[in-house]
């Protein structure tokens, strides 16, 4: 399907997403975190999206908003799709798990989490996989300051 | 019935072994926490992290020459292919054309770190189920691969021998010969391969069967590679998104149906046929021209995302840069096919033996900094 379709089709779903090409090679859709599972569940399961492969399951921090990007692809029919979302509790950031959807989201959501610190709601293992459990911060957030081991600019 | 009575007679118990940090079957820094009861696993669970080095942040800091240099040491068999990606992924961004030499030589060399990948890979996974020959021809044949690399750019494992536009120097004089001579040698060696372990009853005996992994699983755990490949899965880059020279040659993707640690075997058997014949087809035809086009020497993407997937030996690495225009990435992520490898491993392992899993490991080709990174 080309990315025209796959925006008229997708945008008629649910309100406000937000369809962008622009500085990307693929199409890109904005998501509020409430509506993030149920849209992902029906591009998973619509017989016209089928989006059965998540090929990569990107953290972000944007600066003022944490966020998630979620690459789909289509083994049958060779789409693609981005997804974003991103929430602007810095504090204590909390997303939808994925991982009922595509297997492979539950060790890319420990990563997130263990880096950024987004916790994913219905997550059956949520803990860190890198690092120990008794580490302070997230290291991949701009704002992470480490004094011993810092990687400086 | 009887042995029904007999095994309640027995009380049955489950309990905890650590296979790592270090052992032999894990190839590296890679802890798994067993739970079985007797020798059947219950659960398998990875601890990762001993050697993560946080190269993304690292990416962060540095231009996007150095980048290049990071990757090596993430799937250090694939080193070359590795580099590649980044070295796609910018030259995309900055829209550059490459010369077609790059583009031919970039290809052989990435075809032949695939077979030195694969070599390495047989002669362990053979060592795995404790056949010990198989480790000195697959390494004898590696060597022919590592003095020609080393010969090309003076490295034997972490080559940077692709920079952002180009190569880093011309091929050596040399290389053509070179390389025509290893493909003659190994293939005559190949079929040594077969005779020695795939036709091996006690071999077949301990792959066939084992491990089973789905054609769904396999899509949604994200297997790539010969891991995906060997569930019917057809997720070869190179043949639905192709770069380099692959649009112009011609080969198999090496598919098999049955999912087990065998067919898992066979089509990295199969791909390093396929590989010797992508490097005939091209090493007769290097096309003359420069070796590399300049590049500023800070080299500031435009603003926007850009995303390159190339197949490494293990399967799809992908290469995800955020750039907001600077001479740094804003956030750059490395999908390594390693990772997503490793997450299917306790859905396939449950059931089996201790012995299954070290051999169903082995059919993985985990690299732990890969996994790591």
């Amino acid at each position: 399907m080309t990315d025209e379709a796959l925006q008229n089709l997708i945008g008629g779903w649910f309100d406000d997403l937000k369809f962008t090409t622009e500085e990307s090679q693929f199409l890109n859709v904005k998501v509020s975190p409430e509506i993030l599972h149920p849209l992902m569940q029906k591009l998973r399961e619509h017989p016209e999206t089928e989006f059965d492969y998540l090929f990569c399951l990107t953290g972000v921090d944007w600066g003022e908003e944490l966020g998630v990007i979620y690459h789909l692809e289509s083994t049958t029919k060779r789409h693609i799709l981005v997804v974003k979302v991103s929430t602007a509790d810095r504090e204590n950031p909390e997303l939808d798990t994925v991982c009922d959807l595509w297997f492979t989201a539950e060790f890319h959501e420990r990563e997130v989490f263990d880096f950024f610190g987004i916790r994913f709601r219905n997550h059956p293992n949520l803990k860190r996989l890198f690092l120990t459990e008794d580490w302070e911060g997230y290291p991949l957030r701009k704002d992470y300051e480490d004094d011993v081991n810092m990687i400086l600019h | 019935m009887e042995t029904e009575v007999l095994y309640n007679n027995f009380k049955s118990e489950e309990y905890f072994i650590n296979m790592g940090p270090q052992h032999p079957a894990t190839h590296g820094v890679l802890r798994l926490v067993l739970t079985i009861d007797g020798e059947i696993i219950k659960k398998v669970e990875p601890d990762l992290g001993y050697i993560h080095r946080s190269i993304e942040k690292m990416c962060e800091r540095d231009s996007y020459q150095q980048i290049v240099h990071l990757t090596d040491r993430m799937d250090y068999l694939s080193a070359n292919i590795n580099n590649e990606a980044v070295c796609l992924a910018v030259e995309n961004a900055l829209q550059l054309e490459i010369p077609e030499r790059v583009k031919v030589i970039r290809t052989i060399i990435a075809e032949l770190t695939r077979i030195s990948s694969h070599c390495l890979w047989w002669g362990v996974m053979g060592m795995d189920v404790g056949a010990l020959t198989t480790y000195f021809y697959g390494f004898r044949d590696r060597e022919m691969i590592n003095d020609i690399m080393e010969e090309t750019c003076g490295a034997r494992l972490t080559m940077n021998y692709n920079v952002p536009g180009g190569l880093m120097l011309d091929i050596h004089p040399n290389f053509v010969k070179r390389v025509k001579d290893f493909v003659a040698h190994f293939k005559t060696k190949l079929p040594e391969y077969d005779r020695l372990l795939t036709g091996n009853v006690i071999f077949q005996k301990r792959t066939k069967g084992v491990g089973v992994l789905s054609r769904e699983d396999a899509i949604s755990f994200g297997a790539s590679g010969p891991v995906g490949r060997a569930s019917g899965y057809s997720c070869d880059v190179r043949k639905h998104h192709p770069y380099s020279a692959y649009d112009r040659v011609t080969f198999t993707e090496s598919l098999k149906t049955e999912g087990d640690t065998y067919a898992r075997y066979l089509v990295r058997i199969q791909e390093m046929w396929e590989s010797l014949s992508i490097v005939e087809q091209l090493i007769d035809n290097i096309p003359e021209g420069e070796h590399r086009v300049p590049t500023n020497a800070v080299i500031k993407l435009p603003k926007g995302e850009y995303y390159q997937k190339v197949e490494t030996a293990r399967g799809e690495l992908g290469v995800y840069i955020i750039s907001t225009g600077t001479k740094n990435p804003y956030r750059l992520k490395f999908r390594s096919p390693g990772f997503s490898n490793l997450s299917l491993l306790n859905h396939i392992a449950v059931g089996g033996k201790i012995g299954d899993l070290v051999a169903t490991m082995a059919t993985l080709d985990l690299v732990i900094p890969d996994i790591d990174r």
